[in-house]
Order: structure tokens, then sequence, then C-alpha cells
């Protein structure tokens, strides 16, 4: 059985497509058969941040519709061998996401892989609720300002009602808070929440915190999960919450505006 | 505020539902002289406490004949003592017609919850009664809602007949209700309005106060007005003279 984890936010523009593809792609660095889903019909990005976009032949939503079968839509990465892209369309009506096709194509795809990742679109509507609705677990990408914060707590309540494992009365999705573009300097200025403002609000364990850092951008602009930076603060980032979501303690880095600690923690955290 | 969001023409009354707690008299048999007797013995025992109360007739536990049951001697009677007779809870449909017919009102069955104290037991203290000796009509104790996980942005949660004990924060964006008091044991962020349905004496308990607004039977505040008092503390809001009152909650 694949572990099926919705990359979920409320808001947009936060990084959840960056932190799918970061995930994705870390996991399958590590070895595990992993395939990344873009729930965002009509308004693709993943394909261009996972360089991809001129290979997409067949999506997400043909396949639901049987136009085409799981092997004909998914896209084999070029850099990490057990990583596979399922792009959303971008012509459909988000409508074509039905329960029952999405369940249809993640129970085909459970029984080959070991992590599915469902890149939610923004919002509460039909998309996103498909994204969260089969998850076992959700990574909550929030960033460090009140009104992401809020969204967050939203759709946490959406999981806590609305998700396959709520309406069976099953134990709860297994929640992580990802805080990104977070900026050490300007939490200590007093212009953004701090890592324990925002843990204290959402009470949910934190997952990683990715720092506010040019390299994202450039990386998106050329289709590189910024996982792969490997010798990025933000990359090494990504690489530490990729460990935590298997299981292993890594400390947290990253949240501190001295240049002088970020230094001696990154050569002892390694 | 109903002005505003109801521009229709005011009308001359509103319906709302009342819990009221009643006196029912128990009636095992009927007989004019010794009915008279042993209500005069009862109200002697506490005289304010009968003084113009309303009074339920309950004949679950009658054993007589229907036909000797005469409701106008029983309300005359209880009137000489100044107690109202309002209604019967009649076992059957003979008792019931007996009622109509001395316009009295039909309580609806089902079982009479005895106080702890029962008729004996209450008659057997000697002390002064303040309690009723009679079996009170109490209403059902009304049922609390518990809540144990994050109330998140966007969710209600609505206890309609009773309290509403919340064991984890209420967030901003979140909306709790209740027809009695709310107890937030975390910080309360969202909105909390008690008394719903007009209990004034319903209150509010958080151990952060951060509401975006709080109300008890409509009388409602904002962040505005309750920043400089209790702001972020654990606090209780209560009604006092039509004017919403928070105070601290001692540290015992």
């Amino acid at each position: 059985m694949a572990r099926i984890i919705v990359v979920t936010s409320g808001k947009g523009g936060v990084g959840k497509t960056t932190t799918s593809a970061s995930i994705s792609t870390g996991l399958a660095k590590r070895g595990h058969k992993t395939v990344v889903i873009d729930f965002d019909v009509g308004l693709r990005n993943l394909d261009l941040i996972m360089n991809c976009e001129r290979r997409v032949v067949y999506d997400f939503v043909n396949v639901i519709q049987g136009e085409a079968t799981l092997n004909q839509a998914l896209i084999k990465d070029k850099r990490v061998d057990t990583l596979y892209i399922l792009p959303a369309s971008q012509t459909r009506e988000k409508e074509a996401l039905t329960k029952e096709g999405v369940e249809k194509v993640i129970n085909e795809l459970s029984e080959t892989f070991d992590y599915i990742i469902c890149d939610s679109p923004a919002g509460i509507e039909h998309g996103a609720l498909m994204a969260l609705y089969y998850a076992d677990e959700a990574v909550v990408v929030t960033n460090p300002e009140v009104s992401s914060v809020r969204d967050s707590d939203r759709i946490l309540g959406i999981m806590q009602s609305k998700s396959r494992r709520a309406e069976m009365g099953q134990d709860p999705l297994k929640e992580h808070l990802l805080l990104t573009r977070y900026n050490p300097d300007r939490v200590e200025r007093g212009e953004m929440l701090s890592v324990q403002d925002v843990e204290e609000i959402l009470a949910i364990p934190l997952l990683g915190v990715i720092p506010e850092s040019q390299i994202v951008l450039n990386a998106s602009n050329q289709g590189l999960p910024v996982i792969l930076e490997e010798d990025s603060d933000a990359g090494q980032a990504y690489d530490d919450a990729v460990a935590r979501l298997l299981g292993e303690e890594r400390e947290h880095r990253f949240m501190t505006a001295q240049k002088k600690g970020f230094f001696s923690r990154m050569f002892k955290g390694g | 505020m109903s002005d505003t969001a109801n521009p229709e023409v005011k009308q001359s009354f509103q319906l709302k539902s009342a819990n009221i707690s009643l006196t029912a008299l128990e009636l095992y048999y009927f007989d004019e002289h010794e009915f008279e007797a042993n209500l005069r013995d009862k109200i002697s025992q506490a005289p304010g406490f009968f003084k113009d109360i309303p009074l339920v007739i309950s004949l679950d536990k009658y054993e007589g004949i229907d036909s000797e049951i005469d409701f106008f001697k029983i309300i005359g009677t209880c009137r000489r003592h100044n107690i109202q007779v309002i209604g019967v809870r009649a076992a059957n449909e003979n008792q019931r017609r007996l009622a109509k017919g001395a316009s009295l009102a039909l309580m609806p069955g089902g079982s009479v919850r005895e106080r702890p104290t029962t008729p004996e037991a209450a008659a057997e203290k000697a002390e002064p009664v303040t309690e009723t000796p009679a079996v009170t009509l109490a209403p059902e104790p009304a049922a609390t809602k518990i809540v144990t996980q994050t109330v998140r942005s966007g969710q209600q949660i609505h206890a309609p007949e009773g309290d509403l004990i919340i064991l984890a924060p209420v967030q901003a964006g979140a909306e709790v209700l209740a027809a009695g008091n709310i107890h937030v044991y975390g910080a309360l962020r969202g909105r909390a309005l008690a008394g719903i349905h007009g209990a004034e004496s319903a209150r509010i308990f958080c151990q952060s106060l951060e509401a975006e607004l709080v109300s008890v039977a409509g009388h409602y505040k904002i962040p505005e007005d309750l920043q400089n008092n209790g702001w972020k503390s654990a606090v209780q809001i209560q009604l006092k003279d039509d004017v919403l009152v928070v105070s601290p909650l001692e540290k015992g």
C-alpha cells in the first residue's frame, strides 16, 4: 500500500507546487517509487517546475475519463528514475475530477508505487477537496503571515470533516506543518510571524522550515526541484523535511538570523 | 440590530422557546376535604414557597376512579391558598377530557423526573422546607456537548440545548454557539455565543481571551471593546445588568 500525502495550504502562492516537486524528488532519490499528481486542473504548473511540460501527451483527466491508460499518461522523470509525474489537464473543467475517477486512479497507482504525492490547487473548492479526499497524511504549507496561517487552519478543519478518513470514521489524517518563505531577519524585526507563533496557532507538528531564498525562484524558473540544489539552504531544508517525513530525527535549522550560528549548525547537521 | 437586519414591519411579539421549572402535585386519590387539609398542612411548612406558584396536577400515579377527580374543586381549593393550577399531566383520555373541561393546559406526558429528594424523604426531614415537597417537573438535564479537537477556521460547533465544553483552542474564523455556557480550555480566538436562546445567566469561560466576538443572550462585544480588559488571559464573561462583564478567572 502506498502512502498517500496531500500537499495543501488553502492560500495560493505559498509554495505548494514547489514543495510537491521537492518532496517527491527527495523521496524518489532515496529509492522510493514515487508519483506526484497535479490536481490543479486548468492551472497546471507542476510539469513546469519538474521540467517535463514538453513531454505531456495525456493527463490526469484523460485517464479518469478512460481516454488514456495510466501508463500512457505517467511521465518518467529524467533526473531521478523512481519518480513519475501525472500532469493536470490545462483545458478541462475542475469537475472532471470525480470522486470515483480519482479513486480508480489512486487505487491503481497504489499497487505499484510507495508514495503518492497529491499537489493540491489553492482554495477550498472541488479540486482541493479531491486532492485531500483520499490522503493518509497532509503537508500543510504555510507562510509566516496571518492570512496564510488562517487559511491553513481552514484547510485543516476541512480535512477533519471532509476527507475519506473522516467520512469513514477512521483515524484522522496525519498532519505536518511546513513553514516556507521563512526569513529570520524579518521575524526578528517583527515583520513576520515566528515559527513558534505559527506552531502555537495551528497546533500541529512541525515538519520543516524552508528559508526564503532567491534560489527557490531561480530553480522553479529553470524547471529544477529546489531539493536538487544541494548546496543551497532551501534545498537542504527540503532534504531535512523529507528525512523527517521518513521518520528520521533531524534538528531544525535556518531558523535564526545569526550567520555564525547558521554555519555551525550547517556543518553539525550535515 | 434586528431592526436594521429586518426592515419589515416591527411585530408586536416574538415567540421564543423557554424551559420553565414547575412544581407538580402528584395526586394519588381525590377527596375534597382531605385534599384541602393536606394542602394546608404542606403550606404551613413553607408558607413563602407556595405563595403564587404555578402548579401542575400530575395524574401519573392516580389510583382512584377518574370520575372522582373534580378539577373545579381542586382549582378552587388551590386558589384559596394562593396557588395557581395551570395544567394537568393526564395519564388517559378520560382525564384529558376532564382537564380540558376545566380549561386546564395539557402538559406533555412521559416520565416525571424526580429530584434526588423524594417526597417521602422531604417529608421526613423536620427542617424548614425550602425544597418543594412535591415532585418538581425539572427539565431533562440539557445535553452538554464536549469537543476535544481544535475548532478550526470555518467550522461551527453548536450545542442547541445545553453547555458546550471545548478542550482545545477555538481558532480565528471558527464559531461556537450554545444555549447554555461555553467553556474553552484553550485560547478563544474565534466567535463564541452563549445563551443563544436568551439565557441571560449563561457565561463564557476561556483560558486566553483573543476572541473575534463574544456574546451572551444577544449582548455582544468585539475585540475593540475587549482589548483593555483581560485580553490574552483567562477570563469569564457574564451578563450583569444588561452589560457584558469580563472578569479574570482566579487561580485556586
